[in-house]
């Protein structure tokens, strides 16, 4: 007899895990299921980091929709979840006369979409707001309600807050196909078993798709999986404290230069269209471009100080807009199935979706009204997630004061990022439990400086076998078949 | 529950061998009180885990392991009275020579210090530095974090290495490593010479049957999870992919030995400018940065070869920081540049006090440019007039080159404006 749900989220990414928050106000009963070893490995974890303002999307498109809706609430959501976030605006810089129009064409799609507050800043202006742009630049957009956030976090946040409030999340729990009455949705297959259900939720990100075919609906459906390539910058060699986009072409928002949360300069992404949405793999050719790229808007970056390469996949849909008279084809899929009754499709949502995945959970809350659920709002929701401890932002005394509480916020274990012992056995002993490396660093940011995690690695095996009571072999970098060691030494048998 | 003073006449920051050698100096010169801070749990540095031989031949003229030449200075500090702050974290330096120290048993502490050495030492080149194509797997190590896990946990971090770079810890831990069990594929260099030691290419690849393969780098890292193999490829000389030239090789861990880079993060917070050539601050010839009453020795200042040159810089920089503590100081110090000449990648220190030659010989050292495989002249001119020179067997970037400028230059010193230095073919 499996276990029943009213609801089963298909995805821990920040798209599912925000789903998951905002219908954990209601009484229904949720699972939320994620196939890797932690939430947020996919796109969440690596993308720009960037809350847009919505200038970019297509008038008319969910893209556009979403977007601005939930850039309106960003300030809430970031408050009531602890995610970092600074609404400090952004600007697209035209770079030659010959870009000038394509600021003004953003300007009036930005009022379309009610984007708030935008306008057109002079080459002078622009140079005096970024002393280090590109001196040929011709004039800029300037959408003070663009900000930059911690992806990771806002991920970990959400599903944080879900669970808090009763949502249940299994890791490693891979969907394996649905139990359908009918055409109607009753149960879904998984790799930890069968568990019944009223609603499915596909946030299944890169396999979207595959999660409708299923399904058996949305035959033409596909996502087609998007690499781009990022550099970090030290936070030494350049200070970029705003947020750059060059102006778009057909290929997308183009190579950014943003300052980050963390005060390092992050650079990207290029567009390469894949075959495999597994391959996350850095390339030569795509890192130039990122540079060259980048080198558009801050001629002066140096080379010296990258300290970080990474890649990210954008799943790129084709579900066509559905206002009439629009005609663009990558739009957001935000629907109740037509054909499977119970099957919510959250499908193509790249970029915006980080920004927009507040608002698209609400819609999701929306669709399920429309279609007759009875939402009934539960007075024990406590939307508030408190956050933890971080050491590097507090101020001496509150430093001095965390430590005599607790001494191991006074091992320094991370020495780039300045995150210590304390921080990262909270994040091990937190609702939803760090047990990998990465998915420390992705909640400490520990690793991410100019060593990588040459000096913290072998102290974060340790702190993690000892607080989680597995032997040092155990640990992984990432959950299944990424151990760190293999057997002691002067073991050869072993 | 260790306590500690709110003042010191010296604070020496890195309890490796520049960072020992520093505080012993600065005992024996008169300073009165001298305090070392360390983040780890002991004493010695990186020195712990390099539990190979070939440390102190210059020194004790003895071949030791690293810990027994670091124990030696650990000794002889604690027998002067030398303080250790042990698994504390040095958050800031200011300019004005207050330190802010955190640790478990203090909270959040400040120092006030005469003076201060530098000493934090250096810090890997990762994969990103070099742009390293491919995944991003459990298995991509530095040879040094490689080291730690081998030399001081016990562990294995793999049995089937790919090693890049021709550095000396690469060559090293390729023995190491070799001796536990493992199999070492192979070790690749982009450079198209050796980077690290001759002798460590002798004893540690060569005797191991480990093949070296010159101008070939790693093209991409295979393995979503775990280390698969990787792709090696020959590269031009500047050092572009040479098409057809790569190959598949299986491994499961990849280390990395493509360089080390000073540390100095903190150098930076407390005003200390830094030479982008050495990646460390600029130094006189008393091992003083800009900023008076804050000196630097050792792999902070730029990497060198062999430990022994590591503490003697150790112990100049402590000699000078004690002086500066205690004594009255000449305003009116008489500096000229230093600079980099024909081949010469650079040199330090960066300038030098025309006084100090009076009191004695005043040692230089530099990296060359390119390799001269012949009989090499190195010399010191004010640009127009000889100084002082000599001669090299060769010239080569993975070995330093040590030359002195002796007091009966004095003269000469006294009329340069600046002085340069070149390595020319003879």
């Amino acid at each position: 007899m499996p276990q029943n749900y009213d609801v089963v989220i298909i995805g821990g990414g920040v798209v599912g895990c925000m789903t998951a928050r905002f219908l954990s106000r209601t009484s229904l009963s949720i699972l939320l299921i994620e196939k890797d070893a932690d939430i947020g490995m996919g796109a969440s974890s690596a993308n720009s980091a960037i809350v847009h303002a919505g200038y970019d999307p297509v008038p008319g498109s969910l893209k556009a929709k979403t977007n601005v809706a939930a850039n309106a609430i960003w300030d809430t959501v970031a408050g009531e979840l602890s995610i970092p976030f600074d609404r400090r605006g952004d600007y697209v810089v035209a770079v030659g006369s010959e870009e000038l129009p394509g600021l003004e064409k953003l300007l009036e799609q930005g009022r379309q979409n009610g984007v708030p507050g935008m306008h057109i800043i002079s080459a002078e202006e622009m140079r005096h707001r970024e002393p280090n742009i590109n001196p040929a630049v011709s004039g800029a957009l300037w959408a003070p309600t663009g900000g930059i956030c911690d992806p990771f976090m806002a991920t970990v946040a959400a599903a944080e807050n879900a669970v808090q409030n009763g949502v249940t999340l299994l890791l490693e729990t891979a969907f394996e196909g649905f139990i359908l009455d009918g055409r109607k949705v009753a149960g879904v297959h998984t790799s930890r078993g069968d568990f019944g259900c009223r609603w499915v939720i596909n946030a299944a990100g890169m396999y979207a798709d595959a999660v409708m075919h299923k399904a058996g609906t949305h035959p033409e459906f596909k996502i087609t999986p998007r690499r781009g390539e990022y550099m970090i910058l030290d936070k030494a060699e350049i200070t970029i404290n705003n947020v750059l986009f060059p102006v778009p072409s057909e290929k997308g928002k183009g190579i950014l230069v943003t300052a980050s949360l963390h005060g390092n300069t992050l650079v990207g992404p290029n567009a390469q269209v894949l075959d495999d949405p597994e391959d996350t793999a850095v390339t030569r050719e795509g890192l130039d471009d990122t540079w060259s790229g980048a080198r558009k808007l801050i001629p002066g970056l140096s080379p010296r100080g990258v300290i970080a390469v990474f890649a990210g996949l954008r799943a790129m849909g084709n579900a066509p807009c559905k206002t009439p008279g629009v005609d663009y084809h990558h739009d957001f899929l935000i629907e109740c199935d037509a054909e499977v009754q119970g099957l919510i499709n959250l499908g193509g949502i790249e970029s915006p979706g980080l920004t927009a995945a507040p608002a698209i959970a609400l819609m999701v809350m929306d669709l399920m009204k429309e279609a007759g659920e009875k939402l009934e709002y539960k007075r024990s929701w406590n939307p508030i997630r408190p956050p933890r401890p971080r050491f590097h932002e507090l101020n001496r005394e509150a430093q001095d004061a965390l430590i005599r509480q607790d001494p191991r916020y006074g091992r320094m274990i991370c020495r780039c990022e300045e995150i210590t012992e304390g921080e990262i056995v909270a994040e091990i002993h937190a609702p939803i439990p760090a047990r990998t490396y990465d998915a420390i660093k992705r909640r400490t940011w520990l690793g991410t400086g100019r060593c990588l995690g040459s000096f913290d690695m072998p102290r974060v095996v340790e702190i993690l076998s000892r607080e989680l009571g597995v032997s040092p072999f155990e640990i992984t970098k990432k959950g299944h078949n990424s151990a760190f060691l293999q057997r002691e030494t002067k073991n050869l048998e072993a | 529950m260790k306590t500690i003073q709110s003042k010191y006449d010296v604070v020496v920051i890195g309890s490796g061998p520049a960072g020992l050698a520093a505080a012993i100096a600065a005992k024996k010169e008169g300073a009165e009180d001298v305090l070392v801070i360390d983040r780890d749990l002991e004493p010695g540095g990186i020195l712990l885990q390099c539990i190979h031989n070939g440390f102190g031949l210059e020194t004790f003229q003895q071949d030791l392991p690293g810990p027994s030449y670091a124990q030696r200075f650990i000794d002889e500090a604690v027998g002067l009275g030398v303080e250790l702050l042990l698994d504390t974290m040095v958050l800031d330096i200011t300019s004005q020579r207050k330190v802010t120290v955190s640790n478990r048993f203090m909270g959040i502490a400040d120092i006030d210090a005469r003076s201060i050495v530098l000493a934090m030492g250096c810090r890997e080149r990762t994969r990103a530095q070099i742009r390293l194509p491919g995944f991003r797997p459990a298995g991509v190590f530095t040879a040094g974090t490689a080291q730690r896990w081998v030399n001081v946990e016990g562990y294995m971090p793999g049995s089937r290495f790919v090693i890049l770079g021709s550095g000396d810890i690469g060559m090293i831990m390729a023995r190491r490593l070799s001796l536990e069990g493992a199999k070492v594929e192979r070790v690749l260099e982009i450079m198209p010479f050796l980077t690290g030691l001759t002798r460590n290419y002798v004893q540690c690849l060569n005797d191991y049957d480990i093949p070296l393969q010159l101008s070939h780098t790693v093209n991409r890292i295979i393995g979503k999870n775990r280390v698969e193999a990787i792709e090696s490829v020959q590269v031009d000389e500047r050092w572009n992919p040479i098409p057809g030239t790569s190959e598949i090789i299986p491994c499961d861990t990849l280390l990395l030995s493509v360089g080390l880079i000073p540390e100095n993060e903190l150098s930076k917070k407390a005003g200390v400018r830094i030479d982008p050539i050495t990646g460390g601050p600029y130094v006189d010839d008393t091992f003083q940065t800009n900023v008076p009453g804050i000196f630097a020795a050792g792999n902070v200042v730029h990497v060198y070869d062999l430990v022994d040159w590591v503490t003697e810089a150790g112990l100049a920089s402590g000699r000078s920081a004690a002086r500066f503590a205690t004594t009255v100081r000449n305003s009116e110090i008489r500096h000229i540049p230093l600079v980099a000449g024909e081949n010469v990648r650079y040199v330090v220190p960066h300038e030098l006090d025309k006084d100090n030659l009076a009191n004695g010989e005043i040692r230089l050292q530099l990296r060359v440019k390119t390799p001269i495989e012949a009989p090499t002249r190195i010399e010191v001119s004010d640009g127009e007039n000889l100084v002082t020179r000599k001669v090299e067997p060769y010239a080569r970037p993975g070995e330093i080159i040590t030359l002195t400028i002796s007091p009966r230059a004095y003269d000469d010193v006294q009329r340069a404006g600046r002085l340069v230095v070149s390595a020319v073919k003879r």
